[in-house]
């Protein structure tokens, strides 16, 4: 688990020296890579701010000259996505839903699966396991029409229980990828030492993998939120018009051709999708960069 | 110890057996996702993909009549092109991008955690609002052309999505800006997990610093570049969002992806047949990889049962 200690450790260059051209040189490209970074999230928050008299000046980088929570206000409550027009709020709170749900019921499936594979191998469960990891890397367009038919033969097609069905089922490969290397680096004493005190199947799984593997799974969880809520594909294919999350609504806002296109509440809408994971990142700091790593764990 | 071991070992074998059975039962989620997703569910699409199904599927075998209309259609042969073209941009300029990021941030800077923020935060956002930001940067009227434009300079011309010899390259550039902070972070991590005392020997043997980050600690964080390679590679094969956010696939054909291709022809072009064809050829690349690790491996094997003798 040698991702684990990712983001620790100290620089290994050469120790710095007093201001020299090289060292300025050295910031002067750091400085030019932010502001590249930073341009769009600037350009993003100054237009959702403008008024769209402003915004048709033309001047892209400019403070707001009035500035204006009508944007905002307009792609939360009145946007139009074709007929209706209820602003961004019905898919904020299905993105809610379907990430309060999939999160959780995604995380422990994995967690089982990864103890299991880790101290229970029976027979197959390799086998299974390497399905899975190949699982990871298979294209979505490749499984997506079959699970389609599937899940409307069992009535489970666009419905809320479908999408968290499918979430789970594509967030197993590399969460049971990074729960079973977790388990398989605790010490071996571990397990044996709740069998020798009679501990069955779920018995060792609760008392003593379930507390040791929070670590772990806080970086499912940060995995989980950012990759749930930012999916496009699987919400515009599975989740149906009820269900619809905040991305394919905000496309669907952004990209209607009827009318003025109205960049600044686009923008806002923009914001507001992007707001959450964003929080997620900035309070989860450097575990963030440990999620994706752990996602990308030997292929 | 041993003590432990002994009991561990006197277990009788019926409740042995039983765990198994729990595992099994307890593991039913990923049995059921292994065999009926990632197996059966291919094989669906393989089948499917020799049929002439159009709106429903249909059972009427035609063979690889889909593949030759696959490979006859211009759609799809630039779509295939067109995933090359970003993969290969992509990658490279990810990781060049990513590394030379990653050097100039071991330079014992002041503010590193503020850089890192800056340089990874776009990955946290989704790659729809990445396509619809350069989207907008990018529109001919109102964005960058425009803004420079006001600046004086009337003749400057930045507005990549309007044509199609330049639509591809500008979402390359938000495909970068979203996910190279995570190469960055990857390459870091592995350039302070190189031996310190190869620096101060580099250090002795008086090599200039850029010749040491490229010759001798590039090669010797190959797990790192493997991880950010892969990371890389499956977000080329599934590029998608950021395609349907930033151009639909346009203008033309001229952005189009096979991903697109195959939901297009799920949807709009009713044509369920073709779309599993196209989705079948998606798997190529990722069996072709499968194939060469098996290689790779079976290679080792051999060497190190040699290197025993």
């Amino acid at each position: 688990m040698t991702t684990m200690t990712m983001g620790a450790g100290d620089p290994r260059g050469p120790k710095p020296k007093r201001m020299t051209a090289s060292r300025i040189g050295v910031y002067a490209f750091l400085i030019i890579s932010a502001l590249f970074f930073l341009t769009p999230l600037w350009v993003m928050l100054v237009t959702s701010f403008k008024t769209m008299d402003e915004v048709r000046q033309g001047f892209l980088f400019n403070w707001p000259a009035n500035f204006t929570f009508d944007p905002w206000i307009k792609a939360w409550d009145t946007a139009c996505t074709g007929r209706y027009c209820d602003g961004l709020k019905p898919g904020f709170w299905n993105s809610v839903k379907i990430t309060l749900l999939s999160v959780p019921v995604s995380i422990v499936v994995a967690m089982i699966n990864g103890y299991a594979l880790s101290f229970w191998r029976y027979k197959g469960s390799e086998l299974l396991f390497s399905v899975l990891v190949f699982g990871a890397f298979v294209p979505y367009q490749v499984v997506i029409y079959p699970l389609i038919i599937g899940m409307s033969k069992v009535g489970l097609f666009a419905t809320l229980p479908g999408i968290v069905i499918v979430h789970t089922i594509f967030g197993m490969p590399i969460l049971t990828l990074l729960y079973r290397n977790y388990f398989a680096a605790l010490p071996s004493e571990l397990f044996k030492a709740g069998r020798v005190d009679g501990a069955g199947f779920w018995g060792i799984f609760f008392r003593i993998m379930l507390p040791m593997s929070v670590p772990v799974s806080i970086v499912a969880v940060i995995l989980q939120t950012t990759g749930i809520w930012n999916d496009f594909l699987f919400g515009l294919v599975f989740a149906g018009r009820e269900n619809m999350p905040m991305t394919v609504q905000l496309n669907n806002i952004v990209q209607t051709t009827t009318g003025i296109r109205e960049y600044n509440v686009n923008m806002a809408a923009t914001i507001l999708t992007a707001a959450v994971p964003l929080v997620v990142y900035f309070v989860s700091g450097k575990w963030f960069v440990r999620g994706i790593a752990a996602g990308a764990v030997k292929g | 110890m041993t003590e432990v071991a002994l009991a561990a070992q006197a277990q009788p074998r019926r409740r042995r057996r039983r765990g198994s059975l729990q595992a099994i039962l307890a593991t039913t989620p990923m049995i059921i996702a292994a065999v009926g997703v990632f197996v059966i569910c291919i094989l669906f699409s393989i089948f499917w993909s020799m049929t002439n199904s159009k709106l429903f599927p249909n059972f009427n075998f035609i063979g690889l009549t889909q593949y030759q209309r696959l490979w006859g259609t211009d759609r799809w042969i630039v779509s295939v092109q067109n995933v090359l073209v970003f993969g290969s941009i992509s990658l490279i300029v990810g990781l060049v991008f990513g590394y030379l990021l990653a050097v100039f941030m071991d330079q014992r800077i002041r503010q590193e955690d503020l850089f890192r923020s800056i340089f990874l935060y776009p990955f946290a956002m989704s790659l729809v609002v990445t396509g619809l930001v350069w989207q907008w940067m990018y529109d001919p009227n109102l964005g960058i052309q425009s803004a420079v434009r006001s600046l004086g300079w009337t003749g400057f011309t930045f507005a990549p999505l309007i044509h199609e010899s330049t639509a591809l390259y500008g979402v390359i550039v938000g495909g970068v800006w979203n996910g190279v902070g995570v190469t960055m972070a990857i390459l870091l991590a592995g350039l302070r997990g190189v031996d310190g005392e190869i620096w101060k020997a580099a250090k002795v043997d008086g090599i200039p610093t850029w010749r040491t980050y490229l010759f001798i600690a590039l090669p010797m964080m190959r797990g790192a570049i493997a991880t950010a390679f892969v990371l890389q590679l499956t977000g080329v094969v599934r590029v998608f969002d950021i395609v349907v956010a930033m151009t639909g696939g346009g203008p033309g054909f001229s952005t189009q992806v096979p991903a697109l291709y195959v939901i297009q022809h799920l949807t709009d072009r009713v044509n369920v047949g073709q779309g599993m064809a196209a989705a079948t050829m998606m798997l190529a690349p990722v069996m072709l990889l499968i194939v060469l690790r098996g290689l790779f491996v079976m290679r080792a094997e051999s060497r190190a049962k040699r290197g025993a003798k």
